[in-house]
């Protein structure tokens, strides 16, 4: 059948039935199989930017004593709409470790549920917190094993006993990195230059913080798709700080 | 719009079915007294490098240059003809041309055959009415004049780059520097943009050309 500009496909008793239907029963039909459709395929992200991330920035980087993660606050459906100006892409899934998402919302929302109780289980069982890449590797696995329907990246970040200060991208097919600082979402692409000049291993916490805000600034001004405000989190073996820099506080650069 | 026969097997190597590109990486910056133009060097056909020191920067009249990325075959067709206008044009005038007239019979070909062409071109120069002038014009056809402007596949990853980096009355050294270093970040980055860096500076003095081999790019840190 075709639906639109789309096939669909439908067993062989719903085509069947569906010819015996005329006018108002047909475009019942036709509704309601649309309506499935939009829901079946909800988890698609239609995106114009290269691969399938949809709107956002994101980035985690190392510093001396901790790690700093960091996104962007807009959430958009399609290119023009912008269903949230503030939603907090920043995910926590123990004490000291966070999970920022690119890709679907849905798919992310899901995955980092399930990794949430899958750790917390864990960090039961071995009576102490979860280790940074035991998170990462719980993500892996999901990422891996169910590659065909889901489509999220993650960059997972935080500080544990054993390694200190780490950072894990796990990339949409499943595969696991650690990476000393690392960006995602489509609004990566416009700062690929300009962390890879900026980044130096060992900052303070001012430098990674600036290097940080910076970033997530410049990437906001170039994709329509990034806006909003700019969401931090210090992660330290003391604390974990939560910092939002508003719209009105971001630096602003030589042509605004 | 690359047109491709979608023939993925191995008896056909990718190069024979893929246009020629110059997936790339260009910039242009305006500075007192001229202006500095840089490109890489890299022309593919698919994964195939075709030309790996390729010089994306064309003379179009003594001190008006243009840089190409897009199609090959179209900037280089569109090049042509604005050469040969723009050559035209001065002796009528009995004076240097504007740059303003070189970017603008850019836009004129690049809109008219819009859909037949995949160019982005940016016009960069020095004449005595304005001094250094840098225009884009991009796939589609508009022009717009910039202080600043980077164009090509690579263009993408350097725009954070060059918005922090970027200051209105930097010196020639300086510019040079700047582009020379946001091209290599991009190269670096983007796999259809490489080889060396070509750069060159337009002013009323003339036009400088230099080459910055691979192993003297700049380098940034963690690698």
């Amino acid at each position: 059948m075709r639906l639109a500009n789309t096939s669909v496909a439908v067993s062989d008793e719903r085509a069947h039935t569906a010819q015996s239907l005329s006018g108002d029963a047909y475009a019942t039909f036709i509704h309601d199989l649309y309506v499935e459709f939009l829901i079946m395929d909800s988890h698609h992200s239609y995106s114009q930017v290269k691969g399938v991330s949809t709107g956002t920035t994101i980035l985690a980087v190392k510093f001396n004593g901790g790690v700093i993660i960091g996104s962007d606050s807009r959430a958009s459906m399609g290119e023009s709409y912008v269903s949230s100006k503030t939603i907090n892409k920043l995910i926590q899934v123990h004490d000291r470790i966070f999970c920022c998402i690119a890709g679907s919302l849905a798919d992310a929302q899901a995955v980092t549920k399930m990794a949430k109780f899958q750790l917390s289980f864990h960090s039961i069982q071995m009576e102490s917190p979860p280790l940074v890449k035991a998170a990462a590797s719980i993500m892996r696995e999901l990422c891996y094993n169910n590659k065909e329907e889901l489509q999220a990246g993650f960059i997972t970040a935080g500080w544990d006993r054993k390694k200190g200060p780490q950072i894990y991208v796990v990339s949409l097919g499943g595969m696991l990195l650690s990476q000393p600082y690392t960006i995602g979402g489509s609004g990566s692409t416009y700062i690929y230059g300009y962390v890879d000049a900026k980044f130096k291993p060992d900052m303070s916490l001012e430098e990674a913080t600036q290097f940080s805000t910076n970033a997530l600034a410049l990437a906001m001004g170039r994709d329509n798709v990034s806006g909003g405000v700019v969401h931090l989190v210090v992660i330290t073996e003391a604390e974990v700080k939560h910092v939002v820099v508003p719209g009105n506080k971001l630096p602003k650069f030589h042509d605004e | 719009i690359v047109s491709t026969f979608n023939n993925y097997n191995d008896l056909y190597p990718d190069w024979t079915q893929r246009e020629v590109s110059t997936g790339t990486t260009i910039m242009a910056v305006e500075f007192e007294g001229g202006v500095v133009i840089g490109a890489d060097s890299r022309t593919t056909t698919g994964a195939y490098i075709a030309n790996r020191v390729t010089d994306k920067l064309t003379p179009i009249h003594e001190r008006i240059f243009c840089c190409r990325s897009g199609s090959a075959a179209d900037t280089q067709a569109i090049a042509d003809a604005v050469t040969y206008q723009l050559g035209f044009h001065s002796i009528e005038l009995d004076e240097a041309p504007l740059v303003q007239t070189a970017a603008s019979l850019f836009r004129e070909m690049c809109y008219r055959y819009r859909e037949e062409l995949m160019a982005g071109i940016i016009v960069a120069g020095w004449d005595p009415r304005r001094g250094g002038q840098v225009y884009t014009v991009p796939v589609g056809g508009m022009m717009t004049r910039q202080p600043v402007s980077v164009g090509g596949s690579g263009s993408s990853y350097i725009y954070g780059y060059v918005d922090s980096n970027y200051r209105a009355g930097m010196s020639k050294e300086e510019c040079l520097k700047f582009t020379a270093e946001a091209l290599t970040l991009a190269m670096e980055r983007d796999g259809s943009s490489g080889g060396v860096v070509r750069l060159a500076v337009i002013s009323e003095q003339g036009v400088e050309r230099q080459v910055i081999l691979g192993n003297q790019l700049p380098k940034f840190s963690t690698v």
